[in-house]
């Protein structure tokens, strides 16, 4: 029986996962630029800059499947876990990574649970800024948690990601994605240098992520 | 079909013999140049090989007749708009709009072309379209760079669907003598249109002296253009039998159509150049986006279009 679940479980993230790839790709024409990292099996953060629902959705379907079925989107819990639809869709198809950006409870660390995932050997897809960006700014300032990941593990490499035209597609507060030509831009690993400040990693981190928008002057 | 089966036959010959002929220059020339082989090389390579596939994919379309020539050029449209909207500047307020300008307004036109309703068919974007889309932004209320961005909507979809539309549209025309041999219009359009693409850049690499317009396209040369332009009107004289056009008739709609393809190259040009790309996309492997093939038969199908319609419908 539970054998029966585990395996409809996983069908039904296949079906969602290559569905959505698929969709994606119709919608946007999504390609990858691998400008300075490649594709690979080693375990990785993919950190990225975040505007709209369809971030994780756009990034991970540049990633390879194999790639694409061990990697885990961290999302929030206080959006996701709200209703128990958005929890269907978070947790049982997307299979998202739900953390509590308010937490009280130790067990409940968002650390400690990102952590857990990565010692069963997945990669995650983070968005450092903790929100969806609906400034004027391009980037938000970061929040520790890619700083407190990779002092915990040092060897999973930090890949930053700039989404294009994401905002444009599926804006805050829209369900329907307009039809505008994406692509995702993979940058040089990150590491923490010896020594190096957490707001001064956090900083550098942002600039390199920054530094990968192939249109800056026009980021609308 | 029947009518025009050898006709099509003919076509199809050429078509494969030019392609062959492509492939097997590409490929011995790629054989005998040292390794790795140069940019232009892997290039040329590239646009022959997407040249197959384009050609295949209007043989088909061609063969499915009506219904296959509307899809394919309503397939076209959403590819070409796709390129143009992510190209310009919009801001969140215009999502509305931008997805009316999918939804509704390429499947609206093409319905008119498929019902052949000529008269709301050409007034339905330059009219509706023009007023109505700025009164929804307006209505939105945000009016930071409303001009520039209501400039940007209309020129997307006069562009993209409102002229790529009357490439099918062609097919609604009534030419007596020509009945059911419609398509060998667009044939004729699209050979010579894309045709003419072809033979000024080849007359450009070959004899281009002076440039045409140096601050908007550094490859276009006054050489180029004479003889690319001579050379696809006697292209349209060779297929002249496919239309109800004399020999010097065709050479003349040809030449028409192909001044009006140079044009349209020119002004996408000048678009890419203000918005800081090179090319509209990555669609078409080797050649850009989609608009960077069909540029040219845009600005010339609505002029082929009422070309003949004025000059040979009743």
């Amino acid at each position: 029986m539970t054998k029966l679940r585990v395996s409809t479980y996983t069908l039904l993230q296949t079906v969602t996962s290559v569905g959505l790839s698929a969709l994606a790709w119709a919608v946007t024409g999504v390609r990858p630029i691998w400008n300075g990292s490649q594709p690979s099996d080693r375990q990785r953060i993919y950190f990225a800059n975040h505007a709209s629902h369809g971030d994780f959705i756009l990034l991970s379907a540049c990633l390879s499947e194999k790639e694409r079925a061990r990697t885990h989107a961290v999302a929030a819990a206080d959006y996701w876990g709200k209703t128990r639809l958005r929890r269907f869709i978070a947790e049982d198809m997307l299979s998202s990574v739900l953390i509590h950006r308010q937490w009280t409870d130790e067990t409940q660390h968002p650390i400690s649970i990102m952590l857990s995932v990565l010692d069963q050997g997945h990669s995650l897809i983070l968005f450092p800024e903790g929100t969806r960006n609906m400034t004027d700014e391009p980037l938000l300032p970061f929040r520790s948690g890619l700083y407190n990941l990779s002092m915990a593990r040092p060897d999973v490499e930090l890949i930053p990601c700039w989404i294009e035209n994401m905002s444009r597609v599926l804006p805050k507060g829209q369900f329907v994605p307009v039809p505008l030509l994406c692509r995702v831009v993979f940058g040089a690993p990150i590491a923490i240098q010896p020594g190096e400040e957490r707001r001064a990693f956090l900083d550098r981190a942002r600039e390199t992520l920054l530094a990968l928008n192939p249109r800056p002057e026009r980021d609308d | 079909m029947l009518p025009m089966m050898h006709e099509t036959l003919i076509l199809i010959v050429g078509l494969l013999a030019v392609l062959i002929s492509a492939s097997v220059v590409a490929g011995v020339l790629s054989w005998r140049a040292p390794k790795p082989l140069s940019p232009t090389l892997v290039n040329l390579t590239q646009r022959i090989n997407a040249w197959w596939v384009m050609v295949v994919a209007i043989t088909v379309a061609f063969f499915f007749g009506r219904p296959g020539m509307t899809i394919l050029f309503a397939l076209i449209s959403f590819a070409a708009l796709r390129e143009f909207v992510t190209l310009t500047h919009s801001r969140r307020s215009d999502h509305w709009v931008l997805l009316g300008m999918f939804g509704i307004v390429i499947p609206f036109q093409y319905w008119l072309v498929w019902t052949a309703w000529y008269g709301l068919f050409t007034i339905f974007i330059p009219v509706y379209c023009f007023l109505l889309m700025p009164a929804i932004t307006a209505l939105h209320g945000d009016t930071e760079r409303f001009l520039e961005r209501v400039s940007a909507q209309q020129w997307a979809v006069m562009i993209s669907v409102y002229c790529v539309s009357h490439v099918p549209a062609l097919l609604t025309l009534d030419v007596p003598g020509f009945e059911g041999r419609n398509l060998l219009l667009i044939a004729f359009l699209i050979i010579t249109v894309q045709g003419s693409d072809v033979l000024q850049y080849i007359f450009g690499k070959l004899f281009g002296r002076h440039l045409l317009a140096p601050t908007v396209s550094p490859s276009k040369t006054w050489e180029g253009l004479v003889g690319g332009l001579a050379a696809s009107s006697l292209l349209g004289v060779l297929l002249s039998f496919l239309t109800p056009f004399s020999p010097l008739q065709a050479a003349g709609v040809a030449f028409i159509a192909c001044l009006m393809g140079f044009l349209g190259g020119l002004v996408a040009s000048a678009i890419k150049r203000d918005q800081g790309v090179k090319d509209w996309g990555h669609l078409i492997e080797g050649h850009g986006g989609m608009m960077d093939r069909a540029d040219s038969l845009v600005f010339a199908a609505p002029v082929f279009f009422h070309t003949v319609r004025y000059f040979w419908t009743v």
